[in-house]
């Protein structure tokens, strides 16, 4: 008996998401899953009770009949009381659910012996994790949404543009926090022309900033900022002050300020103060991302856009619902991910593996049993990137660098060789072996030079004519075969002659074969 | 013909061949070079058959050797595969080689010229060397050519000790050439010119049994060079100047075609000269614990996702490997090339120095695929434009885009220049299994996030995107 995947309406005020789409729907059922969907839980994500029917869900007609019918519930928020109220024992509950700050929440689904999983408690830092990453799709939709809301408070073009009615400056965004929101929002801003910088107290993902088009702006002060699984930590006084500075400088140079700077169960760092926000030009914008933890910036309303000093401040906490159907249709693809870990057999049956790193750190109940917070899973990535470091910056390891000068022992050692060599062959050879020495020698370089600019391209043509080349030998055979000393008494003509022989059916071989392919392969090469 | 007619030919023939070599450094002048190079050669023939060291009662023989071995150089040329060429060129080095050697012996049973002193000692190192070369290139040629048509396992050979088999082999070579010298007639100098051919064509054996399968474009290159000196080598011996000049260009050409190769894999030329190539060959296996195995699960795609997302993507690179060459898939790429091109859709191919099994094999394909080859991208070329990359196509190639290269310091290919294909939006990697690639090395690519696997033979799996593009 395959289970049913209940997906309710969310209830909590000003959320527009919804757990699952019809798209992903879809693909449920094909892992054997029955789907109900309480009736109008798409509605504002724009997705209708009819485009669910479409692809074969069921549509509960109130909350109560879906909870009451569903073995797993896919949900954004945390239960309500009252959705509480109506989970089945023995259940299994996927949501967002932050147990960390929720801990009466937690004991109340402890109590209806349920299984829970907590979309924010994966191990990000596992690789194959990433998919399942919830906390991340979502704020890279905030991040691009706040970019937005910016855009749309701001009273001037983001990108610089010079018209007949003058020349427009480009809008200067300054990003504080390059985490997945900071990053998609970097993007975004980048994206529409405005001129980007950013700041993030982990000094590893100054690449990230660069790699989206933004300038990282540093702070000057020595210590780093990452905490355990990518997230940043809370940074000693001295830096904090060097921060400010900054901070400061940064304020009164940008037109639209995005903060997105959070560490995890605590209130959001105070970034931007009332002076700060004085500094700043009229007309400026500040989105500040962490509002909902207590915000970035000091005169943040949570909820809110107000205007302080002349600078809109955006305080809204739903900026992911103002993309809800963005955000859900991604949210859905990371329950599918997920659902597919939970039922590897494809069958329509879920198994809660607490063997798996990834599941473990999810599950938070199990069976009424509070298993949060999970053990740190291993991690097989870490080591390897700490030592990737001297890799890339000496990859030769030592071999000869193609373009580099050779090193001035190296060169003196080839040179001594090489007169040696000279001095012996000068010493003691006959002359009539001089010549065709000078020849050698000289025929080597002029190969070195002729060949040493071809094109990859080519590398194969130029082994084929080279190859062809090389069946001159045969000329060696042809003076052989029948000299003018032939018939001499001490000359095994016949020997000779059969050798010979050989030989030039063999250099010709190479040499009417050779030539031809080379033209054969030439004749293809074409623009 | 006078001998000053005949050397002034010669010398007409080598200028020739110089630039035959330089044209063919570039794609503009490269028919042209193919062109003096035959000139050359008919040239360098003409002036010897018709010179003065060679009588009238020859011709005959001449002209039937050359009518067989021409006929059989143009159906070999005709009939082959362009898939094939590795395995022509080897068998081709092969016989000069083998000529090199038949040129040697005769040369020394050859008394009409009678040597004395330094100039007999000279001469008698000549011949040795001559047959030397001449003999490791023939029988490493064939092992080549064994290996490449896949009648020889591509695994590497190693014998426990190796080194020391090749070293006591090149002291008893010595010995041998010291017996050689100081022997007083032909028939006593021949047993240790027969033991040293014997013990050369062994070693040639050796040195290329000893190469897995991924090496062996260096190896291709680097026996090419091995039949320029035994060209050269022979010219010494027959005090040849043109034989010396051309054997020396082809030679000399040849090593920097390998040493190139050698940069693109990050390889120690000398030790490839020196034979001791695939010195590190032991590591993988010894390195096997500490070198990191990349642990995920892959993402499998279908043929018709793949279309779907081609038909999406802004730029397209596809980077060609060994695999594409072995499903005979170039036409049906070069069929979706146009297609997406008709569409805007901007593709490109990223080629990397070593994919496929001989220098350059990949643009040999593609142009007979007829792609136009202003496309076709070399590796520094394009490695800096795959974060702009919508969908990275790759096709039979593994080690070539191994992100472990650059970024674990204990696998055994860490530090050779790799395509950066993880850093396009999408990857997606065509392959028969998750079987690792020549160099037995697991991919951490595979793992990556935003690569796809579309597991199944390339030629049918592209067939099947092409049919999915079109409908």
């Amino acid at each position: 008996m395959s289970l049913v995947i209940g997906i309710p309406r969310e209830v909590f005020a000003g959320e527009k998401r919804v757990a699952t789409v019809p798209e992903v729907v879809e693909k449920l059922i094909k892992l054997g899953f029955r789907i109900a969907v309480e009736s109008g839980a798409g509605d504002s994500a724009n997705c209708s009770d009819d485009a669910y029917r479409a692809v074969g869900a069921e549509i509960a007609d109130s909350a109560a009949n879906l909870w009451a019918g569903a073995d797993v519930v896919f949900k954004v928020r945390a239960p309500t009381d009252d959705e509480i109220a109506l989970m089945r024992e023995g259940s299994t509950l996927i949501s967002f659910i932050w147990p960390a700050q929720n801990a009466e929440l937690m004991q109340k689904l402890a109590a209806k012996k349920v299984t829970v999983l907590a979309m924010d408690a994966l191990p990000r830092q596992l690789s194959r994790a990433q998919k399942m990453d919830a906390l991340t799709s979502q704020a890279s939709v905030a991040g691009y949404r706040a970019v937005i809301e910016a855009a749309n408070a701001f009273g001037r073009f983001f990108n610089g543009q010079i018209t007949a009615a003058g020349k427009v400056p480009p809008a200067k965004v300054f990003i504080a926090g390059a985490g997945v929101a900071g990053l998609a929002a970097i993007g975004a801003a980048a994206g529409l022309g405005a001129v980007v910088r950013a700041n993030d107290t982990r000094a590893e993902v100054a690449d990230q900033v660069k790699s989206l088009g933004g300038e990282f702006v540093k702070v000057e002060y020595e210590e780093d900022g990452a905490g355990g699984g990518g997230y940043a930590k809370v940074m000693s006084e001295g830096f904090q002050q060097a921060q400010r500075e900054m901070y400061a400088r940064e304020a009164k140079q940008a037109d639209i300020i995005i903060t997105t700077a959070l560490i995890p169960g605590k209130p959001a760092p105070r970034l931007i103060t009332a002076e700060m926000v004085q500094s700043m030009k009229p007309g400026s914008v500040i989105v500040d991302m962490a509002a909902e933890q207590g915000g970035n910036c000091e005169l943040t309303v949570p909820g809110e856009a107000v205007v302080r000093h002349g600078v809109t401040i955006v305080g809204y906490t739903d900026l992911v619902s103002r993309l809800a159907k963005q955000s859900s249709t991604l949210y859905a693809t990371n329950l599918f991910r997920l659902t597919e870990e939970l039922c590897k057999t494809k069958d329509g049956q879920i198994d809660v593996n607490m063997e798996d790193d990834a599941i473990r750190g999810l599950t938070v109940i199990k069976d009424g049993e509070v298993t949060w917070p999970a053990p740190a899973p291993k991690l097989p990535a870490a080591p390897v990137r700490a030592a990737a470091a001297p890799v890339v910056k000496k990859p030769a390891h030592g071999h000869g660098e193609p373009s580099g000068p050779m090193a001035a022992r190296t060169m003196a050692i080839v040179f001594g060789v090489a007169a040696v060599l000279f001095w012996l062959v000068g010493a003691h050879a006959p002359a009539a072996f001089l010549g065709h020495f000078t020849v050698f020698v000289l025929a080597c370089f002029i190969g070195y030079m002729v060949v040493w600019n071809v094109k990859p391209a080519l590398h194969t043509p130029l082994m084929s004519v080279t190859n062809a080349v090389s069946s001159i030998i045969a000329i060696g055979a042809l003076v052989q075969i029948a000299p003018p000393e032939a018939g001499s008494l001490a000359r095994p003509d016949e020997v000779i002659r059969w050798l010979a022989l050989g030989a030039i059916v063999l250099s010709t071989i190479n040499m009417f074969g050779g030539f031809a392919v080379t033209q054969r392969m030439l004749e293809m090469f074409r623009k | 013909m006078s001998a000053s007619l005949a050397t002034v030919s010669y010398l007409g023939a080598a200028i020739l061949f110089i630039l035959c070599l330089g044209g063919l450094s570039n794609q503009e002048t490269a028919r042209r070079g193919n062109f003096y190079g035959m000139l050359g050669m008919t040239i360098a023939v003409l002036a010897t058959v018709f010179g003065p060291r060679v009588a009238a009662l020859g011709l005959p023989w001449i002209i039937a050797a050359m009518i067989v071995g021409g006929a059989i150089g143009f159906y070999l040329a005709r009939v082959v595969k362009m898939t094939q060429m590795p395995e022509l060129v080897a068998f081709m080095h092969s016989l000069v080689g083998l000529a090199a050697c038949l040129v040697g012996f005769a040369s020394y049973v050859d008394t009409s010229i009678a040597y004395t002193g330094a100039e007999k000692a000279i001469h008698e190192i000549e011949i040795y060397v001559g047959i030397l070369i001449g003999a490791v290139t023939f029988s490493g040629s064939v092992i080549a050519f064994g290996k490449l048509s896949g009648k020889i396992g591509g695994k590497p050979l190693l014998l426990p000790g190796r080194h020391l088999v090749n070293l006591v082999g090149l002291l008893v070579v010595i010995w041998f050439g010291y017996a050689f010298l100081q022997a007083e007639t032909v028939q006593a100098g021949m047993t240790p010119l027969i033991v040293m051919t014997v013990i050369a064509l062994l070693f040639g054996i050796h040195m290329v049994m000893a190469i897995g399968g991924a090496d062996m474009p260096v190896v291709v290159s680097m026996l090419n060079s091995y039949s320029g000196w035994a060209a050269a080598a022979t010219g010494f011996m027959l005090s040849n100047d043109l034989l010396i000049v051309t054997g020396a260009l082809v030679g000399s050409s040849g090593a920097i075609l390998s040493y190139i190769m050698c940069n693109a894999m990050n390889r120690n030329f000398l030790s490839v000269i020196a034979g001791g190539f695939g010195s590190d060959g032991g590591a993988p296996k010894a390195a096997g614990g500490g070198a990191a195995q990349p642990a995920g699960e892959v993402s499998p795609i279908l043929a018709g996702e793949t279309a779907e997302l081609l038909r999406e993507a802004k730029s397209v690179i596809i980077v060609p490997g060994y695999g594409m060459a072995v499903a005979q898939a170039q036409h049906t790429v070069f069929e979706i090339t146009r297609l997406l091109r008709a569409k805007g859709v901007n593709v490109r191919f990223a080629i990397h120095p070593v994919a496929g099994r001989m220098p350059g094999h990949m643009n040999v394909l593609l142009a007979e695929a007829k792609v136009p080859y202003d496309i076709v991208m070399e590796m520094d070329e394009i490695n800096d434009d795959f974060p702009q990359t919508d969908v990275v196509m790759v096709i039979g190639a593994n080690d070539i885009v191994n992100p472990a290269a650059q970024e674990d310091p204990a696998s055994p290919i860490a530090g050779m220049p790799v395509l950066e294909v993880w850093n396009a939006r999408t990857t997606i990697v065509m392959k028969r299994s998750m079987a690792s690639g020549y160099a037995g090395v697991d991919n951490p690519l595979f793992y990556k996030d935003n690569n796809r696997m579309l597991f199944g033979d390339a030629k049918k799996m592209l067939d099947e995107v092409l049919g999915a593009l079109k409908a």
